[in-house]
C-alpha cells in the first residue's frame, strides 16, 4: 500500500537549466535541431531565442514521477504528455503534480511543468509503480 | 488541398540501437538524474539488474531514430518548417540495461486535418535482443497550416 491519496501534492521538482544545457542534452539525445542549440537560427525562424527541447522536459516529468519510487526506473510504467508554450534555458522549470488515483502499489499523478505562468507541459500523466 | 493521407497504416523496418554504459551517463547527467544506479554498474547488481539500466525516458535516444526514415518518407509528405511536436506517450515494459540491443519498428496510426492544422501520429514499439517488449511510444506531430 502506498502513503500516498488521492488529491495528494507530489514533491516539486525545480530546475534551472543552464545556457549550455540544450547543447548537452543535444549530445546526449542526438536531436541537434537548430532551433534548441543554435540562438541565430531560432530568431531567424521567429522564435524568441533557442528554446529547450520538449522530451527534455518531459524528462523532467519523468523524474519528478520516478522519484516517488526513489528514482527506481522500473517505477515509471506509463507517461502522456502534451508539449504547449515554449521552454526557455535559463528560467526555472517547476514540475509539480497531484495525486489523480490510487490502486494498491500503482499511482497516477496529473503533472505539469511551468517556468512562471506558462505552462509548457500540460496534461502530463504518469503511472507509477510504488 | 486536402492533407495526404496514404500513409495511414504504413509500417517501416526495425532499426536497431546497442545501448551502452556511457551513452546511459552521458543521458542521467543532462537530465540530473543521480541515482549511482545508472553510474555504477556493482550498484545496479546489487538493486537487480543485469547491467546498468537507463532512465525510463532514454527512450528517446533508442527509439527515435527509428522516425528518421517515417519523417522524410515521401508518402508521409510532412511539412518540417512548419510542424511541432505536440504530444508523446511511452509506455514502458522491461527494462533496458546496457548492452542490449534494441530494435525499433515505426507505423502510422493516423493523419488527419483539424482547425487547419495536420495532426501526425506515429507509433514505435521497441523490442530487446530477446524479444521482450520495452517500450511502445506514440508521437504525435502537428503541422500547421496544411
Amino acid at each position: 500500500m502506498s502513503d500516498l491519496n488521492v488529491g495528494d501534492a507530489v514533491p516539486e521538482l525545480s530546475v534551472t537549466p543552464d545556457k549550455y544545457l540544450p547543447h548537452r542534452y543535444a549530445g546526449a539525445s542526438g536531436d541537434f535541431n537548430p532551433i534548441h542549440i543554435d540562438d541565430e537560427f531560432a530568431k531567424m525562424v521567429g522564435l524568441p531565442r533557442n528554446i529547450l527541447h520538449g522530451l527534455y522536459s518531459m524528462g523532467l516529468v519523468a523524474k519528478a514521477n520516478a522519484a516517488l519510487a526513489g528514482g527506481d526506473p522500473r517505477a515509471l510504467k506509463r507517461l502522456s504528455v502534451q508539449f504547449r508554450g515554449m521552454g526557455m534555458p535559463e528560467q526555472e522549470i517547476v514540475v509539480s503534480g497531484t495525486v489523480k488515483s490510487v490502486d494498491g502499489d500503482r499511482v497516477v499523478v496529473d503533472t505539469v511543468a511551468q517556468q512562471g505562468e506558462t505552462a509548457i507541459i500540460k496534461n502530463a500523466t504518469a503511472e507509477v509503480q510504488l | 488541398m486536402p492533407i495526404k493521407t496514404d500513409a495511414i497504416g504504413k509500417e517501416w523496418p526495425g532499426t536497431t540501437y546497442q545501448v551502452g554504459r556511457e551513452k546511459i551517463k552521458e543521458y542521467a547527467n543532462a537530465l540530473g538524474i543521480d541515482n549511482p544506479v545508472h553510474f555504477d554498474v556493482e550498484a545496479a547488481r546489487a538493486a537487480g539488474f543485469r547491467d546498468v539500466p537507463a532512465p525510463p525516458m532514454f527512450a528517446v535516444v533508442y527509439s527515435g531514430p527509428a522516425l528518421g526514415p517515417v519523417l522524410f518518407d515521401p508518402e508521409v509528405e510532412m511539412n518540417f518548417a512548419a510542424m511541432v511536436h505536440g504530444g508523446q506517450v511511452f509506455e514502458w515494459g522491461e527494462p533496458v540495461c546496457s548492452g542490449d540491443e534494441i530494435t525499433t519498428t515505426s507505423k502510422c496510426l493516423s493523419i488527419e486535418e483539424k482547425d487547419g492544422k495536420g495532426f501526425y501520429v506515429f507509433e514505435t514499439v521497441s523490442v530487446n535482443q530477446d524479444g521482450a517488449e520495452v517500450v511502445r511510444g506514440t508521437w504525435t506531430n502537428i503541422v500547421r497550416g496544411v
